[in-house]
């Protein structure tokens, strides 16, 4: 077994933007579920969103600016749909809901009658250089040991890392605000937030916007490294999310990042391990294809014991524990 | 005891269900006409690339028929980039092909005049096709023009919308099956159990294994199936959910409880079975044509087995002792507790239950569309979005949210794209959650 490729590879991955996608679509599902309360399921279905406002507006030749604004309005609306019917319902329903969305915006990127706008299961590819061509490292290969990339590996790894930075001292700030305060009560107590004068479905809504939002940009963040993929935006990438949020305290700052960092290093390890005893012969009785699918598995216990014995996460605080339902 | 009401309503709606059936029978015999087959058009044999030259050739070619009667001296020109042009012209086998300088992109182009007399494009603005430059995987290409009258039979829409009417019935009856029991579990102890559509998977990963592994006798299989998934229920709730109860783990929590067990047995599946579509090859695939509908035995049998095993469900709620304490529970379980109920005791039958109705979908789903890892995953939201459609908790609620979502996926292909009929059962969903929130039958207190 090749020890310091597996932790190599491991290591690389505190950094990767993949995970700096996945930290950041938690911090918008924290917004949902840690500090409002929202059940929502459909995350998936923003980062699809925001992957594919962000890559068919730059395939038609708009500017980069053009299609992450593009991608952002796109969420707001889908928010705002999925919100309008269901913010009022109680929390199993909209959770019911909002993975039903989620399916529905999945099926129809899908649908091979919109292959000349979504490719349909083939995707999309080819929508990076609007985002290389503002890159400001000259070309060649910089870093050191396990953080080696060329200058377009590292500028998405930067922009990717500034905005999770930028998200969490955003949510960091609403959250110490009379805004956030409001929010937290809403999950707290519904009624008394009410029974105060205030709008919760307003409060409910905008906190649905603010977290697609991120969830949008995550999804850009998701596609620069790699390409659209429809299958990539099933209800596995949502429950993904929802592990790292709640494996590093759903609301909490640091919680989804570290979150994230785990989730991914700890994947890549048992990956390397398994491939490595496979190869070695010391599982005889399993393939590297099964080894792929034990990871899963070990995903699935993880989230299980996790949500039973230490619901709060890493860093969460037993107090601000959400679950009240 | 208002769930106990709903529930009566649920066997009087399975008699009402029975008479539904019997009438789309009746009218299907009624009416004599054969289901239409359509008939394809022939396929083009690729042109065979010339052998003996060492350089490589690019070349676009096919063959040119009507019905049986090849066609010769039509003339088709190929142009491509850079002004390329080359007119080719079909010899007595019919066949026609152009060598091309380069992989690249060509308009490949019919001359309608150069047809012999009576003989016609079947679609007149299909007289040119496109080869583009991400096909050449091969050294050549083929491009056929269908010629003639158009002799694929297009059904009519009534007989179509019978036999979607048919199917949506029975995919209806097996989402019902699996859906009450979520309905029972979720009445009884509030838990969303999103490793539902495993259980429906493990019935028909177990129907599989014994009737087509081990060749057992389907009927056999299925009781196999059925008890297996009942004891897989029990083993849910007696190693799981009774625990986490005694925690006092709150329902939210439990909800992603489930959520982590289902991806858990999800990929355990995966790991033992793999990842292909497994056939439920068990000879119940025979197509009987009743009038304009064609439908397996497969299908008959599973909408009489459906049927059957709702009104037997319908049955125990409303008549016998556990089915009465089970709709108590559902009302109010501290009251059912205190009236000398052993709540944990009917929680555990409803497991037991559930796990059964749900193994016995699976086999159904089995029979209806093959065998995979994640089947039941792929029905999980569609039961749910049933059960969410018909009121939570309801038991009435979930039969006509199954056949309002079996019938919406299957009557939906008349009017948009096949693969995006479920997107339609789950729009449908949203909106009815819109407009009427509690759900079609749900009581306005349920949605809190």
């Amino acid at each position: 077994m090749d020890w310091g490729n597996i932790l190599g590879n491991a290591v690389g991955e505190i950094i990767s933007p993949t995970t700096a996608a996945y930290a950041l679509a938690a911090i918008g599902l924290g917004v949902h579920f840690g500090y409002t309360g929202l059940l929502n399921f459909g995350q998936a279905a923003f980062l699809l969103i925001g992957a594919y406002g962000f890559a068919i507006p730059t395939l038609a030749g708009a500017p980069l600016v053009v299609a992450v604004l593009c991608a952002i309005a796109c969420s707001v609306i889908f928010a705002f749909i999925l919100g309008i019917p269901t913010l009022r319902l109680r929390a199993d329903y909209l959770a019911i809901v909002t993975i039903a969305a989620a399916e529905v915006v999945r099926y129809i990127v899908t649908t091979t009658g919109l292959t000349d706008f979504t490719g349909a299961a083939n995707g999309l590819s080819g929508f990076k250089g609007t985002f290389a061509a503002i890159n400001p490292i000259p070309a060649g290969t910089y870093g050191f040991g396990p953080f080696t990339y060329n200058e377009y590996d590292w500028w998405i790894r930067i922009v990717g890392w500034v905005l999770v930075a930028l998200a969490s001292v955003l949510v960091f700030l609403l959250m110490r605000s009379p805004w956030g305060r409001v929010v937290k009560g809403i999950r707290e107590d519904e009624d008394a937030v009410r029974s105060l004068g205030k709008n919760v479905y307003s409060y409910k809504m905008q906190a649905l916007v603010i977290g697609g939002g991120l969830g949008s940009i995550a999804g850009i963040i998701f596609i620069l490294p790699r390409a659209v993929q429809p299958a990539n935006y099933t209800t596995g990438l949502t429950f993904f999310i929802w592990t790292i949020m709640l494996l590093g305290g759903a609301a909490t700052i640091f919680g989804p990042i570290v979150g994230s960092m785990i989730f991914w290093v700890v994947l890549s390890l048992t990956q390397g391990i398994l491939y490595g005893a496979i190869e070695s012969g010391a599982l005889p009785f399993v393939s590297t294809t099964q080894a792929g699918q034990i990871r899963f598995i070990l995903v699935g216990v993880a989230l299980m014991l996790l949500v039973i014995f230490r619901p709060q996460g890493i860093f969460g605080n037993k107090k601000e524990l959400s679950f009240s339902v | 005891m208002i769930a106990g009401i709903r529930i009566g309503h649920g066997v009087r709606l399975a008699t009402m269900l029975l008479a539904m059936l019997a009438l789309c029978l009746g009218i299907v015999l009624g009416s004599g006409a054969l289901a239409a087959s359509a008939s394809t058009a022939p396929a083009p044999t690729p042109t065979p690339t010339e052998s003996g030259d060492f350089t490589t050739t690019y070349t676009i070619g096919g063959i040119l028929r009507d019905g049986d009667t090849l066609i010769e001296g039509a003339e088709i020109t190929v142009a491509g980039a850079g002004g390329y042009s080359e007119v080719a012209t079909t010899d007595d086998t019919g066949r026609w092909s152009v060598a091309v300088p380069a992989k690249g992109d060509y308009t490949v182009t019919l001359d309608p005049e150069s047809l012999p007399d009576g003989v016609q494009l079947r679609d007149p603005d299909k007289a040119s096709a496109v080869v583009s430059a991400t096909e050449w995987q091969t050294n050549t290409i083929t491009r056929s023009f269908p010629l003639g009258a158009d002799t694929r039979q297009t059904t009519g829409f009534f007989e179509q919308f019978l036999q979607r009417l048919v199917a949506g019935l029975n995919f209806g009856l097996l989402i019902a099956l699996a859906a009450i029991g979520i309905t029972l579990i979720f009445g009884t102890t509030g838990l969303n159990n999103f490793a539902h559509g495993e259980m429906v998977t493990f019935g028909a990963i177990i129907a599989w294994i014994a009737a087509v592994l081990l060749g057992i006798n389907i009927f056999i299989a299925m009781l196999i199936a059925l008890v297996l998934g009942g004891v897989f229920g029990y083993l849910n709730d007696w190693l799981l959910w009774k625990p986490l109860r005694k925690k006092g783990v709150k329902l939210v929590q439990a909800m992603i409880v489930s959520i982590g067990l289902a991806i858990a047995l999800r990929y355990l599946y995966l790991f033992f079975i793999g990842g292909d579509t497994k056939t439920m090859s068990v000879g119940l695939s025979d197509a009987v044509a009743l009038g304009p509908v064609r439908i397996t035995t497969g299908s008959i049998l599973s909408m009489i087995i459906s049927v059957v095993v709702l009104v037997l469900v319908g049955l125990f709620l409303t008549r016998t002792r556990i089915g009465k304490a089970t709709r108590a529970v559902s009302d109010n379980p501290s009251l059912a507790a205190a009236s000398g109920i052993d709540v944990d005791r009917i929680i555990r039958i409803v497991w037991v239950l559930s796990g059964a109705l749900a193994a016995l979908a699976g086999v159904m789903l089995a029979l209806y569309r093959q065998v995979s890892w994640d089947m039941g995953f792929q029905v999980l939201l569609l039961m749910f979005a049933a059960v969410t459609l018909g009121g939570l908790g309801s038991a009435y609620g979930a039969l006509v949210g199954s056949i309002v979502v079996g019938l919406f996926v299957e009557l939906s292909t008349l009017f948009i794209p096949p693969d995006l009929k479920y997107a339609a059962a789950l729009v449908v969903l949203i909106v009815v959650l819109l407009v009427r929130p509690q759900g079609i039958l749900g009581r306005k207190e349920r949605i809190g």
